[in-house]
């Protein structure tokens, strides 16, 4: 055995740790077992790979500081980021992955053109565009998240044409480079385009889609990585980037489900710009609103509730409110559960790490198929900052923009509270016929000052409003 | 690079993916924020990749771009970490007995 072959066991040892680590997050309580034993193999992986022969002592001292640099900004990142700022964080580690893996494969191309077959050209050129696409897309995605950009969707004539001829430019350039090895300037255009291709798959989606579309990202990252593992023969890294690369595409078509859509209509449908000619608010009819010790009053006879969490509460940063109320009705004697839909909030299991920062207990917190079928004994339900997701207009009306869509069926329960700024229609500007049911209680106001008043009336402690 | 290793190597990828798709799908919804942490942690493994261009290369082009490379890598390898980490403890059952917390506290 000589060295190399010490290095490979190392990352063979890793790439088992890397897969044990992913098979301890399906519970709760081994998952963070599972972050151990990703660590350990990382660790085991970067001392190994140094080991190599051929490192010069410039590459250690700069190596050293690169290190060194990263973790002073990766500990901030890993710890001060709040829990309602996650989906922007997610989307922000996707940019810097794609353009360490895009740098990576540049670099490597024109260092060692002259030893690359067409095959791995071919691979490495699909590597860059999709690391560059990531890379500006995430960025895109992370800028919408966080407010700096309007979460719009931005729609144009022609668009796809022009985004059609961005990706075939490239590959052209790709096909070029696999017969034309010495060019090796046209490895600046590839990934130019692939930068310009990534902020325009990102301009025409909307908030609402984020979910499928940080998924379908974090897919393509862990692809350019695993392409990158092919080139560079690195067993390790193709394992990594096969794993993060199916991680990703399991959570997108989850997402894809829950919304009942295409991939392709996620990407190219801008959705809430087509339905304008869906002004039929008038035949909604009336609805009603309660005030807040009126709707306090209701849930106190109530035996069990059911709260219903969106991006509304996200934005309101009403988590740790909800917990208060949470408690309150426990007081009381009353059963509190939450009904989490798998698109609320802005990514995968946005929901469900908010409440568990407010510490309610994560057996309370139920998919939607666990708890469709409960919803008709259920008393009340507290709508919060959710609206396509419990629009019964999915499950009947075949003109509505989300017909098919699974919702939650919180129309059958006996008493609905929405909790709602105002009568205007939520992202998707989607009139939700959920309004106007006759069981339903409109209460206005924000989500997280309705809660603490919700809270207040339910304790009967009026003197205690801390905002 | 000979065409065996490159079979090899897509057979690694292929199968990677079915192993991924079979340990993935068993994690819980209520686990994808934290599993999408952990799995951008693991992928900053390309960190391997950048530590072998800069450590053995002379030109200056690709000292810089495996410069970024590596502190790329490591933001998201030490973030990642931590963040997913920092999300799991937050996870908790129920408590079994939190009741009376004024008698506990004049024991």
């Amino acid at each position: 055995m000589d060295r190399n072959d010490w290095i490979n066991l190392a990352y063979l040892v890793g790439a088992v740790g890397f897969a044990l680590s992913l098979k301890w997050m399906s519970s709760a309580p081994t998952a963070r077992r599972g972050i151990f034993a990703g660590e350990i193999a990382f660790v085991i992986a970067i001392v190994a790979t140094l080991a190599h022969e051929g490192f010069n002592n410039t590459g250690y001292v700069l190596i050293a500081i690169a290190l060194a640099i990263g973790t002073l900004i990766g500990i901030p990142m890993g710890l001060k980021v709040p829990m309602t700022a996650m989906p922007q964080r997610i989307a922000l580690s996707h940019a810097f992955g794609a353009l360490a893996a895009s740098l990576v494969g540049a670099a490597h191309y024109l260092l060692d053109w002259q030893h690359l077959g067409k095959f791995e050209i071919a691979v490495l050129g699909i590597e860059m565009i999709l690391g560059a696409l990531v890379f500006t897309g995430s960025l895109m995605a992370a800028g919408k998240l966080h407010e700096i950009l309007r979460q719009r969707p931005v729609v144009f004539p022609g668009q796809q044409m022009v985004n059609l001829a961005l990706i075939v430019v490239a590959v052209a350039m790709v096909i070029v480079l696999m017969f034309q090895p010495d060019a090796t300037y046209l490895i600046w255009p590839i990934l130019g385009v692939s930068l310009v291709f990534g902020v325009m798959l990102i301009i025409p989606i909307g908030g609402a889609d984020m979910p499928t579309v940080i998924a379908l990202l974090n897919s393509y990252a862990g692809l350019s990585a695993a392409a990158l593992g092919i080139v560079l023969d690195n067993k390790l890294l193709i394992v990594a980037g096969a794993l993060d690369g199916m991680s990703g595409l399991i959570l997108s078509i989850i997402m894809c489900r829950a919304m009942n859509r295409s991939f392709s209509n996620v990407l190219f449908g801008a959705f809430g710009q087509d339905q304008t000619g869906g002004g039929e608010e008038s035949e909604m009819g009336t609805y009603r609103s309660a005030s807040f010790d009126e709707a306090g009053e209701l849930l106190k006879m109530a035996r069990n509730v059911v709260i219903v969490p969106g991006y509304g509460m996200a934005v309101a940063q009403a988590q740790h409110k909800v917990a208060e109320l949470t408690e309150a009705l426990e007081k009381e004697g009353i059963d509190v559960r939450f009904a989490i839909h798998p698109v609320a909030g802005r990514m995968p299991g946005h929901m469900n790490v908010l409440l568990a920062e407010a510490n309610i207990p994560y057996d309370k917190l139920l998919d939607m198929d666990e708890i469709n079928s409960e919803f008709p004994q259920v008393d009340a339900v507290i709508v919060l900052g959710a609206n396509d997701v419990v629009n019964p207009a999915a499950r009947h009306n075949k003109n509505s923009p989300i017909y098919g869509m699974p919702i939650l069926n919180v129309d059958q329960a006996q008493t609905i509270f929405v909790v709602k700024r105002s009568m205007r229609p939520g992202f998707a500007g989607i009139e939700n016929e959920l309004f106007f049911n006759e069981k339903t209680l409109m209460v206005f106001g924000d989500a997280k000052e309705v809660v603490g008043e919700l809270t207040t009336e339910v304790s009967g402690q009026r003197d205690a409003i801390s905002i | 690079m000979s065409n065996e290793v490159i079979i090899t190597s897509l057979f690694i990828f292929a199968l990677s993916g079915f192993l991924g798709l079979e340990v993935i799908r068993r994690v819980p919804k209520l686990l994808h924020t934290p599993l999408m942490a952990l799995t951008n942690a693991l992928s900053a493994i390309s960190l391997v990749a950048s530590l072998y261009i800069l450590g053995t290369t002379d030109e200056t082009y690709a000292q810089i771009m495996g410069f970024v490379a590596v502190v790329c890598s490591t933001i998201n390898a030490v973030g990642g970490f931590l963040i997913t980490d920092k999300m799991l403890r937050m996870f908790k059952r129920r408590e079994p007995a939190k009741s009376l917390p004024q008698h506990e506290v004049s024991e």
